[in-house]
């Protein structure tokens, strides 16, 4: 465990991406083959539940402690992560001669869903008064938290390759998928040779970068395929072994979600896997995401949800035909592939192909793309015609140029302190517009979007600026002005404003405004009115 | 008519209207009792200042050599209209103390900032009787548990010593006015020569001239040769990490000594390689130890978790109250005070020790 407590503070002290990758690397070099694999779990986002409920750990901690539950509640909002907050109030830890590894450890907590209330509660406590407050800190990310350490998936691969000395892509396709750290080793998993049979697997997606510059700086545009740029879930479709899966960009396998596509199992020529978008779909047309989105988190499909958003795939690319890898062809040619795929099936308007922009000059794209919102797309997508399908963001082959984004400026009204990296800064806002009664209205939260310099002002003004107190939130004298992107607008009935709006970020400070001349509920009624 | 308090809290001051004098007032004032020399604390323009006589050399550094100072032992004890006040160690910083103020047998003490360990360079708090006691409550959450600064000092002595081995430079970040003597009396310095940021290396001096045993430092200039860096230690204030100055130390590993680093957030936004939990205020334990020993039946909370410890106090049966001040932005003051702000370029080339005043429109609010 303290080879692993001490990789994980390292990991969280350093930005830089190459010290996290050779701090990783030597995990992997050194550490049982047994830990290796539970922090490849961890790094993978797999953190298995040990069915603990989190306020009851939190009492059990403020017991501990000996202080009541207010004065906890005010840590955890100082300190912003509920792990850390019991590893700091916990009295006398520190005894610091536990050398139980991460395995051992992840046995103890497999222990928890079996156990009665009492039974977990000693048992925790029982962990807690073996652990040094950082190994505490680790054992309850283990016991409940997120692994949020900045570590992304490449990252991870890149460690393990280097360890290895395997082909990064390769070892991205071995991590990728359904594995359970209980059904497999190390060695399984990441160094066997040899043909992996677990049908399920998808390839890494290929990712855009936006565009730099103008887009004619790209060259001869007859080098190039441009796309529209659909606005719903990126999506992987296998069909192998006579099975469909459909994995989402969040590479959650997520194939019972969308009935509307299982038909593709009857169609689909054996060892085909696509690429695409699921986007909800209706009289031979895209629709906002929004619609997408009541059903999204779903658990039960009703026939209604299924009525009022339906879905299709709109397919662009195709990574294995007839059971083979093809992702080192050309654009070209996987898109002539695709093309045969999608005349061949039967029910076209389910499963769509992306189709091409036509264009000639990159002026023509100029003038298309403001149109894009009512095309219901996000932009354009700008593909190589020679590029092969890569892992990963990956710049100079694919491009995206998206619009930009639809904004207001509004008034600074509430904040909250931060967590993580910002705890003890004021850095969660919520944003007001004018309504008509000249009163402020909320309509948005937004946490990023500011320098770290501007978030230092910011919270400056907030700690000599509060009006009142609600538990974790002030009241701010509104006075700051600032301009609120927001990348879909809808109606809703949840909020005070009548309105909901999607991604809402600052685009920037407007110190050259005062707070009377921020914008209306009107103006975002006129968004609305024209984008919903 | 209702009794006058002996204190008050006038939105300028803690004020003792019975003797006219002002305790750490935060605008100018006839009579001023500083508590200590931090710049929240002691602020620029009063007319006459009283403070303990170790306070002096950095007051007149920092306010003007010709302030009226009148200086006094500790537990020495002076009489205005009928009030005695003295003063007792604070144990924050170098001649910090706690002024307890007595009238007709009640007794009140503004305790400024403090800490309960002693740090073998100022004089060690002690806890002092009261009817009324003022606190801090700068680290006042339970969350903030000091490990003996003997554990700290080892760990900046093998940080330094792991830097020496890879040719680093070891930056050590600390308030210049209490945490750099206490570091400098605290780690084991391997080195003949220790470096040190300007604003570090004046005050040091001036330490040294008015009598104070600590060790000499070399000032970095613009012509101290790079390759001197090469495993050597250096002494800056915070808040250099995103200036220029910097860039000269490279390679370079950045250490941060404060008692904000217990927690992941402050030390990964401050991007340093290594956070030294270290401070010269009273953590959770040791800040109700105190209250405790002063034997106050009402405790009045002047900064930091003001609301949170109050209640905390009036669920434990102990009378409390928040007050508003202008106190605890000492890392904002203090940068100002050792010009480390956006005027600081070029400091490291003053060579007069006249003062850096505090900007006087500090706004009150």
């Amino acid at each position: 465990m303290k080879q692993f407590a001490e990789l994980f503070m390292n990991l969280d002290r350093t930005n830089k991406t190459n010290a996290k990758v050779e701090l990783m690397r030597n995990y992997f070099l050194t550490a049982p083959d047994e830990d290796k694999m539970w922090a490849l779990t961890l790094f993978t986002g797999r953190r298995p539940s040990f069915k603990v409920n989190r306020t009851q750990v939190k009492e059990w901690a403020a017991a501990e402690a000996d202080i009541p539950m207010w004065l906890f509640q005010e840590s955890y909002h100082s300190v912003g992560d509920l792990g850390e907050t019991i590893s700091l109030i916990l009295p006398g830890n520190g005894s610091d001669d536990s050398d139980k590894s991460l395995t051992d450890w992840f046995y103890y907590l497999s222990l928890l869903p079996g156990m009665t209330d009492e039974e977990k509660h000693a048992h925790i406590l029982q962990a807690w008064a073996q652990l040094s407050q950082h190994e505490t800190f680790v054992f309850n990310k283990l016991l409940m938290g997120s692994f949020r350490i900045g570590v992304s998936q490449t990252l991870v691969v890149r460690a393990l390759a280097e360890a290895t000395s395997t082909d990064a892509n390769v070892i991205a396709h071995r991590v990728m998928g359904q594995w359970d750290p209980l059904g497999t080793t190390f060695e399984k998993l990441i160094l066997d040779e040899g043909e992996n049979d677990n049908a399920s697997r998808p390839y890494p997606f290929f990712l855009a970068y936006p565009i730099e510059g103008d887009v004619a700086g790209l060259g001869n545009p007859e080098d190039w395929f441009v796309e529209w740029k659909w606005d719903g879930i990126r999506s992987q479709i296998i069909y192998r072994n006579n099975e469909l899966f459909i994995w989402t960009r969040g590479e959650e396998l997520s194939t019972d979600k969308f009935p509307e596509l299982h038909f593709l199992s009857s169609v689909l020529p054996n060892g085909t896997v696509l690429d695409g978008e699921i986007v909800s779909y209706q009289d031979n047309k895209p629709m906002p995401f929004n619609v997408l989105q009541t059903r999204i988190g779903r658990k039960n499909l009703s026939k209604k949800v299924l009525e009022e958003a339906p879905v299709a795939f709109i397919a662009y690319d195709i990574m294995e035909a007839n059971g083979v890898d093809i992702r080192n062809l050309t654009q070209l040619q996987r898109r002539t592939q695709l093309e045969e795929i999608h005349e061949n099936m039967p029910v076209q308007a389910v499963f769509n192909l992306s189709p091409l922009v036509e264009f000639k000059e990159w002026s023509t794209l100029h003038h298309l793309h403001p149109t894009s919102r009512e095309n219901i797309a996000e932009g354009f997508m700008i593909k190589r015609k020679s590029s092969t399908y890569q892992v990963g963001r990956k710049k100079g082959d694919w491009w995206k140029w998206k619009i930009d984004p639809l904004s207001v400026d509004a008034v600074l009204i509430y904040a909250q302190k931060g967590s993580g990296r910002r705890a003890e800064l004021f850095t969660d806002y919520t944003f007001a517009v004018w309504g008509e009664d000249g009163k402020l209205i909320p309509f948005a939260k937004a946490y990023s979007g500011l320098t770290d310099v501007e978030i230092g002002q910011v919270d400056y003004f907030i700690k000599r600026n509060v009006l009142e107190k609600f538990g974790p939130v002030r009241t701010v004298k509104p006075e700051l002005v600032f301009e609120i992107g927001f990348e879909g607008i809808n109606e809703s009935t949840r909020h005070k404003s009548g309105i909901a709006v999607r991604f809402p970020r600052i685009l920037r400070w407007r110190k050259d405004k005062k707070a009377h001349e921020a914008d209306t509920l009107e103006s975002l009624k006129g968004i609305l009115e024209k984008y919903k | 008519m209702a009794k006058q308090s002996l204190l008050q809290f006038t939105g300028k001051s803690i004020y003792c209207a019975q003797a006219d004098a002002h305790i750490d007032p935060w605008i100018p004032v006839d009579r001023a009792i500083i508590t200590h020399a931090h710049s929240d604390h002691a602020r620029w323009g009063s007319r006459h200042y009283l403070a303990h006589k170790d306070s002096e050399a950095i007051l007149r550094l920092r306010l003007g050599p010709d302030i009226s100072l009148q200086t006094v032992e500790y537990g020495e004890k002076f009489v205005i209209n009928g009030v005695t006040f003295s003063l007792h160690p604070a144990g924050h910083i170098i001649g910090s103390a706690q002024v307890r103020v007595e009238y007709k047998g009640e007794v009140w003490v503004a305790s400024g900032d403090y800490k309960l360990e002693n740090d073998h360079f100022s004089t060690p708090f002690e806890p002092v009787k009261c009817n009324v006691f003022i606190t801090e409550s700068t680290f006042g959450l339970p969350i903030y548990k000091w490990q003996p600064q003997q554990k700290i000092f080892s760990e900046i002595n093998n940080w330094w010593a792991q830097n020496k081995e890879q040719e680093k430079a070891s930056i050590l970040m600390g308030y210049s006015l209490g945490k750099m003597q206490r570091i400098l009396k605290g780690i084991e310095l391997k080195d003949p020569v220790i470096y040190a940021h300007g604003a570090i290396y004046m005050l040091n001096e001036r330490l040294r001239q008015a009598g104070f045993d600590l060790p000499e430092l070399t000032l970095v200039t613009k012509d101290t040769d790079k390759k001197l860096f090469r495993g050597a230690l250096v002494l800056a204030p915070p808040s250099v990490d995103s200036s220029t100055w910097i860039r000269k130390f490279n390679p370079y590993s950045l250490g941060y000594c404060s008692g904000w680093m217990a927690l992941r957030g402050a030390k990964n936004r401050r991007a340093v390689d290594q956070g030294f939990v270290l401070s010269d205020h009273v953590d959770w334990p040791d800040l109700n130890t105190a209250v405790i020993e002063s034997g106050a039946e009402k405790v009045y909370v002047t900064h930091g978790y003001t609301s949170i410890f109050s209640r905390w106090l009036n669920e434990k049966g102990i009378e409390a109250g928040e007050v508003s001040t202008m106190y605890g932005n000492e890392e904002e003051t203090e940068d100002r005070a050792e010009g480390v702000g956006p005027e600081a370029e070029g400091i490291e080339n003053r060579t007069d020790l006249s003062p850096i005043p505090d900007d006087p429109d500090l706004k009150l609010t």
